[in-house]
């Protein structure tokens, strides 16, 4: 454990009732906020406050704001439905500008002054929105809407259809500005990793903490203490929220163990690998100085502990989805929790005890109950709670509920007016996380929910509501005792378990699932998918859940019905006739609530996307106004303007003629080096080359060309023996990698025996290419010793000195086609190096040149790169098929011998230029015959690498054509059919300037 | 994932690149066997099952590893040095 965090602001401390202020009029005493503070903040412009330890649902209700915002479809009016991160309805927009942040669930928004907050997805206003026309208009809005409606013609999709959909779907908006906070990631190791603060996960950690193993506490709450804060229950003899608060406290005091409020486990990965996303400052108008936005955390966790707790699910009836319509537990929550009354007449529909338990709470604050609908036959009355056996059939009202209809057992019905009315359909235990590696949980009939499977990830074990155990006792002995078993598995002593009191009132639940009738039953809140739509889904026979789901999108979009897909299930199941399991589950997937792609990104967005490599002349070729071009990770100088250079044109045709002329300095350094030492490292080359490499003597250096086990190039590059036993292998810049791991394959799995080792030293050493008629002056003034051409001929390499008596290595190679030598000197040195090529080569009329000039040069001569090395070309296209030997084994030789890729006609590297100098042609134009029409039956190949030869006046390119060695001189068209050009070309030798290599030995 | 590196423990796959059946360890010889060359380059197993692979511990210390992975549950059974596979097989220098 490298840091505890001792932050426990998490947990709130109760303060005494204050009196009820007109401003919150549904505020009523009792809860955990602060209310000796208060805090201002903006619904829609209009000013309200709140206290610390509110929410914006919990600040919003308890102003006595009911409609937070519009349904997804139909644009219904819609009120906060639950108190947590499961919320359909109630989303929001925060902030504003560039931190304007769409979908937000007002239910998890932490209130904090000058918080602005605005509704969505209606126009002009969410009280009048003229969308709702769609609510009217519904019977044309069902299931599969867009896939029967918008059918045809396909012509009008794009461009209209499609259109008016997005205007009118969709919620929130973004802001179109760059997010300005930043976002971090971090790694995190612990023994044992729990999931959810409430009585269970607190149990778990704290037995696994007193046991000593390094344990991590995370919930997504700012408050710890899960339904330990939402209820009225007592533990140990003090309340709830009371033993809470000790627990986390006593956690946090110790240095094996890290609290993490706020902080939402998304997805459970192989082996006991957790995401997790901490918001670390959303309850701020901006992060704090230094401090990171969120941070996304990588958990390696032994065990992990499963106390996510458990979802209430609604029932299905007429109009149930009005404002004031909310889930029994969060009508308690935001009672018990933050002292809010959902209504001043409250009605309650339940199928369970625990709803009776919001009317008792309710009835303590003074709040009047005035019915309690169940349709049990069964259930055992209490005393002063106005019972009706029944069920509810419809609401009223339409920007909030004014009442409810009942029809009672005998069939009585009756209109009850109140103004919230508490649903309970059962709970949900929170099983997500353990299905996120394909293992789709159980049905258990005795609490009529699903569990998780048995195949769930080894290591994550559900507690408490999550492993069904719904009582508080239950929660806090399966928490103890799940953990206790997990740290001994990892060989720690769990000290016997003290548990403290707590009620363990037993489950009663007899399902239910919807009110049959002929108005719209609401099953999924957020999508707007009512019972009708389930059963058309039936009706055109998407049965399986997967198909209900994409039929009528329910359980998509921010919730993931989290509150919906149970009872999408059961309706289902009551249409097919099937039981609940028989007709299947729907699958959880990461992550577990919406993430912002920003702290997916974390610090890689920007120029931070990415490594950025600078060469060792970075700094110079700045000063000297360098344009620099990404290559691979690399910036390379691409070119170096000079003052009154108006085109890029002008820069590099200046630099290719003064390398032709005098010298041209060019920093190589990006290329792959790897140093091959040992007794067998000329046998090693001469089996991963096609071509041979043991027969060099030392003190040379030889062109290689590397081949993929298929006979196809991988890569080329020049090998120098700078020993014995010794090879510095080069390879190109975009390979350095796959081919330094192919070496190591060879090496290490096809000969591991011989005795050769590897190590890659494209960072070890500064790399310039001096080229042209005086680079042999230039280095005379630099290398300490002869480099005549007697002493260092053309391909000769060695280790020298430079400077007086710095070592560094001198190859004399060349890529450019005049005489030519790359000098390497240890890293540190190079940009030392290139100044002193500058300062020594001034009278030498030496030019610095960029990665342009460099394809010219290379273009000019004849020379392969990246373009003729496609990853489809043999050595033989290249014209370099005598390379590959067939007197030794090597990688490739086997299949590049294979007929199709031997055949006479087969493509070859050629030369091509304009017939009329002037012509401008397009790189990947295709060869067609003079007077044959441009279809692939009459492609002969394509144009490879263009450039503009400054020697020559008109552009030249290499490509390869068919038979093309045979069809020098010919006329053909290059046509480039994206691009609509069509050039009359002349085939020619691909060594456009001194073909014989008389300027190379000079 | 996790990989249990044989000489350094359990390592996030993140360090790794996959490279696949570590049947490509089986290379025939190119002079005396190459009608082999075919099935050795273009055919693979690839089982829902268990499977042994070849991983590079490309960020790391660079040793390429046998793991024996199950392809539908990605438990992995085991990883050995694959030198120490190749030379089991037969292969030296």
């Amino acid at each position: 454990m490298t840091e505890v965090l001792r932050d426990t602001s998490g947990v709130l401390t109760g303060q005494d009732a204050a009196p009820v202020l007109a401003s919150q009029p549904m505020r009523v005493t009792g809860g955990l906020v602060d209310r000796s503070r208060s805090v201002r903040f903006t619904f829609d412009g209009k000013s309200y406050t709140g206290h610390p330890g509110d929410t914006l649902a919990s600040a919003l209700l308890a102003s006595g704001v009911k409609l937070m915002g519009r349904s997804f479809k139909y644009h219904r009016p819609r009120g906060v439905l639950s108190a947590g991160s499961e919320e359909p309805n109630a989303l929001v927009e925060l902030r504003s500008g560039a931190r304007r942040e769409p979908n937000t669930r007002a239910t998890v928004a932490e209130l904090y002054d000058g918080l602005e907050a605005s509704s969505q997805n209606h126009w002009p206003t969410l009280a009048f929105d003229a969308m709702a026309v769609n609510d009217w208009l519904s019977p044309f809005f069902t299931a599969g809407f867009y896939y029967k409606t918008f059918m045809w013609p396909a012509a009008f999709w794009e461009k209209l259809y499609e259109p008016i959909i997005r205007r009118a779907a969709g919620l929130g908006t973004l802001s179109r500005e760059p997010d300005p906070d930043a976002y971090d990631k971090g790694f995190l190791h612990c023994d044992v990793l729990v999931i959810g603060a409430g009585p269970a996960g607190l149990m778990a950690a704290l037995t696994a903490a007193r046991a000593g193993a390094r344990v991590i506490l995370a919930d997504e709450d700012f408050a710890l203490g899960g339904r330990l804060i939402a209820e009225t229950h007592e533990v140990g003899g003090q309340s709830g929220a009371g033993w809470a608060t000790s627990a986390v406290a006593e956690l946090a005091g110790m240095p094996n163990v890290r609290v993490m409020p706020r902080t939402t486990i998304m997805g459970v990965f192989d082996h006991g690998v957790y995401s997790a996303v901490e918001r670390v400052s959303d309850h701020f108008a901006a992060p704090l100085a230094g401090k990171p936005r969120q941070v996304l955390w990588r958990v390696y966790a032994k065990r992990a502990i499963l106390a996510a707790g458990a979802l209430e699910r609604p029932i299905a009836f007429a109009d149930n989805d009005r404002p004031g319509v909310m889930m029994a537990g969060a009508v308690r929550a935001y009672l018990n929790r933050w002292g809010v009354a959902a209504g001043k007449r409250v009605a309650l529909f339940v199928n369970n005890d625990d709803g009776m338990r919001t009317a008792r709470d309710l009835m303590a604050r003074g709040v009047e109950v005035v019915a309690v609908v169940d349709p049990r036959r069964d259930i055992r009355r209490q005393a002063g709670l106005p019972h009706m056996l029944g069920v509810v059939t419809g609401t009223t009202g339409r920007l909030g509920l004014t009442g409810i209809n009942v029809r009672r057992i005998d069939g009585r019905e009756e209109h009850v007016v109140c103004d919230a009315l508490a649903v309970s359909g059962g709970w949900n235990p929170t099983v997500a996380l353990t299905a996120h590696q394909s293992a789709r949980p159980v049905w258990d009939e005795k609490i009529s929910a699903f569990l998780a499977s048995p195949n769930a990830p080894a290591g994550l074990i559900p507690v408490g509501a999550a492993a069904g155990a719904f009582s508080t006792h239950g929660a806090l002995a399966s928490g103890a005792a799940k953990a206790a078993e997990a740290v001994e598995a990892l060989g720690f002593r769990a000290p016997a378990a003290d548990l403290p009191q707590a009620e363990d009132a037993p489950v009663r639940i007899a399902p239910f699932w919807h009110v049959p009738g002929k108005g719209r039953a609401w099953v999924d809140f957020q999508n707007d998918v009512t019972v009708k739509d389930v059963k058309l889904a039936h009706q055109e026979n998407f049965r399986s859940v997967e198909h209900l789901k994409r039929y009528t999108t329910l359980g998509m979009a921010t919730d993931q019905g989290k509150t919906s897909n149970v009872l999408g299930l059961a309706v289902m199941a009551e249409l097919t006739g099937q039981s609940i399991p028989e007709t299947g589950t729907t699958m959880f997937r990461p992550p577990y609530t919406p993430v912002a792609m920003g702290v997916l990104a974390g610090r890689s967005r920007g120029e931070e996307f990415k490594p950025t490599r600078l060469t060792p002349s970075h700094k110079w070729a700045e000063e000297r106004g360098a344009v620099f071009v990404e290559v691979g990770m690399w910036l390379r100088a691409q070119w170096f303007p000079r003052p009154g250079e108006t085109t890029w044109r002008e820069s590099v045709d200046r630099e290719v003629l003064a390398t032709r002329k005098a010298v041209g300095v060019c920093d190589v350094t990006t290329l792959g080096k790897i140093d091959i030492q040992g007794t067998d490292a000329g046998l090693f080359l001469d089996r991963v080359y096609a071509n041979t490499f043991s027969t060099l003597p030392v003190g040379k250096v030889r062109y290689g060309l590397m081949l993929r086990e298929d006979g196809i190039v991988m890569d080329d590059g020049t090998t120098a023996r700078m020993g014995e036993h010794e090879y510095v292998m080069t390879t190109t810049t975009a390979n350095a990698v796959p081919v330094f791991r192919h070496l190591e394959f060879c090496r290490q799995c096809l000969w591991p025996d011989l005795d050769v080792q590897l190590i890659s030293t494209t960072e070890a050493w500064a790399q310039f290419s001096v080229a042209g008629p005086n680079a042999r002056a230039l280095l005379s003034r630099i290398v300490d010793q002869d480099i005549s051409d007697a002493a260092f001929p053309y391909m000769a390499c060695g280790n020298v000195t430079v400077c007086g008596g710095l070592r560094a290595r001198l190859f004399r190679i060349s890529f450019s086609g005049e005489m030519a030598y790359e000098i390497a000197v240890p890293t540190r040195y190079g940009d030392a190096l290139v100044r002193e090529l500058m300062a020594q080569g001034q009278d030498l009329g030496v030019t610095p040149y960029g990665t342009e000039a460099l394809g010219v040069l290379r273009v000019e001569k004849g020379h392969v790169a990246g373009n003729e090395l496609n990853g489809q070309t043999t050595a033989l296209n290249m014209g370099l098929g005598k390379m590959v030997s067939k007197k030794k084994d090597s990688i490739g030789m086997v299949l590049s011998q294979r007929e199709e890729l031997v055949r006479e006609d087969g493509l070859r590297l050629v030369g091509i230029k304009p017939v009329d100098p002037a012509a401008q042609l397009k790189a990947g134009s295709h060869f067609i015959a003079l007077g044959k029409d441009p279809v692939a039956a009459n492609d002969d190949g394509w144009i490879t690498s263009l450039v503009h030869s400054p020697h020559l006046r008109h552009q030249i390119a290499l490509g390869y054509l068919k038979n093309g060695a045979a069809r020098m001189g010919e006329r053909l068209r290059a046509v480039n059919l994206l691009a609509k050009t069509e050039v009359e070309v002349e085939i020619v030798s691909p060594h456009f300037i001194d073909p014989q290599g008389e300027r190379l030995r000079g | 994932m996790l990989i249990p590196h044989p000489l350094l423990g359990p390592r996030d796959a993140q360090e790794f690149t996959y490279l696949g059946d570590a049947a490509l360890i089986d290379r025939p010889d190119g002079l005396t066997e190459p009608e082999k060359f075919h099935d050795y380059a273009y055919l693979r197993d690839n089982p829902a099952g268990v499977h042994k692979e070849l991983w590079f511990h490309e960020q790391g210390d660079r040793s390429w590893l046998v793991v024996t992975r199950n392809t539908v549950t990605h438990e992995i059974l085991g990883a050995v040095l694959a030198r120490d596979t190749a030379r089991g097989r037969g292969r030296s220098k």
